[in-house]
């Protein structure tokens, strides 16, 4: 693989670009591989990659059923954060954000990290004590926090109307690290690091079937042929209770439709991410010039990738109360994502009742955020057998042993 | 919009005017029970990709609560019935049999 330089970019412009290559290989299935990852999103990538920079198994093989980060990787609104009550918690999504801070020299790939502060308003008294404890809580912990008051809010953010008549801003919870990246770039990044490696991403590739004797995995059945492996991880999103069910066990997930859109693009006039969750909405301004603008889940167990055209009014009623200047904005695009949602609102990453089969999931609605730090903590886990000081908590039988991450505003809105 | 015809009141309520209530037909287990079974009722979900059997309330209308056979992936709604029963009627699973034959659902079909 060619590294990507300023040198790189002078010589093609003098041979007129003629001399790409393409980031990844598309190669046909192998008979067999060490390790077969299901689902070629940022966390089935990033688990990937670091299985190969960390453990030295390029034996691999990543199978998807769409094209590589066409699902929740291109659906989501960018935001990373680490700002989380639990500890378990704040350590995964803290490694994670930490990652995404070299992540472009790391690849080699810009993946447009822009660590320009995310804001959580609080707009009511509990608000106010719940972020404070969550300060505290990550003074602790080591993430950088702070609780700002609303003055400070303005001067970060002037755009936003502090003293509306139902919830005025009263505080935000501040995190000057957190911030958004390029979500495409992420996938195509790992994507290319791990091609590079002599893994093979093979697109198009729908797991049917998965095979097992002697209560372990020994391949998978797919829509290009038969696929043997030694270990098996399912890093698929929405669709795990699918993949589990093909694996022969059941999972504590329900999987719903999150919403975001977008609107046309306008001058800069936020370099902040804010999300205002009492009023359910957040929202932030792409490199473009788009407002990304989170919205709502639908209740009700959704494979479609589309979701309730009712929820985009509540969004665009709490941004416009919140950001009266875009009353007049028009919407451009609007798409869906299927989340998985645990029942304590935290991740999976645990082994299962397969041998050899391991499954990284129930990130939710926030798991970009998340992809680094995930697939460090899922190839540990694959690559050993068992799983190490990050991923230890997060096990699927948590819900028998009563040991939840209560996280239930993981994504900071009200679900 | 999703819409589900109450089977009580028989007004065709769009989802605004209901609230989810996940999936139907839990069997529950309470005190005495083991760990396992605790946990299958409390957390385990069935969660198809295709036919599926799930609670429904009229909420912003006659409030009764009722239960729906909904396809996950396409949002076909096959049927909705009362509360008070322990599986889905013959008439609601015909009606699926029509439009997915071969589906399957914990015990039932």
């Amino acid at each position: 693989m060619k590294r990507y330089s300023v040198f790189a970019v002078a010589r093609e412009a003098l041979r007129n670009h003629m001399g790409w290559e393409r980031a990844w290989r598309s190669p046909a299935p192998k008979v067999r591989y060490d390790a077969i990852i299901v689902g070629a999103g940022g966390h089935g990538l990033a688990t990937a990659y670091y299985l190969g920079k960390n453990h030295g198994i390029r034996n691999v093989a990543i199978l998807e059923k769409g094209w590589l980060g066409g699902g929740n990787t291109g659906r989501n609104t960018t935001i990373i954060r680490s700002n989380y009550l639990q500890d378990s918690s704040a350590a995964i999504y803290e490694k994670a954000r930490s990652l995404y801070e070299t992540l472009s020299q790391d690849l080699n790939y810009n993946v447009m990290f822009s660590p320009r502060g995310v804001m959580m308003l609080a707009q009511t008294q509990h608000e106010i004590r719940g972020y404070k404890r969550t300060a505290h809580a990550n003074a602790l912990q080591g993430v950088e926090t702070e609780f700002i008051g609303p003055g400070r809010v303005k001067e970060l953010c002037p755009i936003i109307h502090i003293d509306g008549p139902r919830y005025p801003v009263l505080g935000a919870l501040w995190q000057p690290r957190g911030g958004t990246a390029r979500h495409d770039a992420v996938a195509w990044g790992y994507a290319r690091a791990c091609s590079d490696m002599g893994m093979d991403i093979i697109q198009q590739c729908e797991v049917t079937a998965v095979h097992q004797a002697d209560g372990k995995v020994t391949g998978v059945s797919t829509t290009k042929g038969e696929i043997a492996c030694d270990r098996l991880g399912i890093v698929v999103a929405g669709h795990s209770g699918v993949l589990a069910n093909m694996a022969g066990f059941r999972l504590p997930i329900e999987s719903l439709c999150l919403q975001a859109l977008v609107s046309e693009p306008i001058k800069p006039c936020m370099d902040v991410v804010v999300m205002a969750n009492t009023v359910h909405g957040y929202m932030s301004q792409s490199d473009k010039g788009d407002m990304v603008i989170g919205g709502g889940t639908d209740g009700f167990n959704n494979y479609t990738q589309r979701g309730s055209f009712h929820h985009i009014e509540e969004t665009v009623r709490a941004l416009i109360e919140t950001f009266p200047m875009i009353s007049r904005l028009k919407m451009l695009r609007q798409w869906g994502g299927i989340v998985d949602m645990t029942g304590d609102r935290s991740p999976i990453i645990s082994k299962t009742p397969l041998g050899n089969t391991y499954i990284n999931c129930g990130w939710g609605t926030g798991g970009f955020k998340a992809i680094p730090g995930s697939g460090w903590a899922m190839a540990d886990l694959m690559a050993k057998g068992e799983p190490g000081p990050l991923a230890e908590e997060f096990s699927m039988y948590r819900f028998r042993e009563g040991k939840f991450i209560d996280e239930s505003v993981a994504a900071g809105v009200a679900h | 919009m999703l819409t589900l015809t109450c089977p009580y009141c028989g007004v065709a309520a769009d989802e605004t005017e209901l609230a989810a209530g996940g999936e139907a037909h839990l069997k529950r287990f309470g005190p005495g029970s083991t760990d396992a079974e605790f946990d299958t009722y409390m957390f385990a979900r069935e969660n198809p990709k295709g036919v599926h059997f799930e609670r429904w309330r009229h909420a912003y209308g006659c409030g009764k609560w009722f239960l729906a056979a909904r396809d996950t992936n396409t949002l076909e709604v096959f049927g909705t019935y009362p509360a008070q029963s322990s599986a889905p009627p013959q008439h609601i699973r015909d009606a699926i049999t029509a439009k997915r034959p071969g589906w399957t659902w914990r015990d039932f079909a």
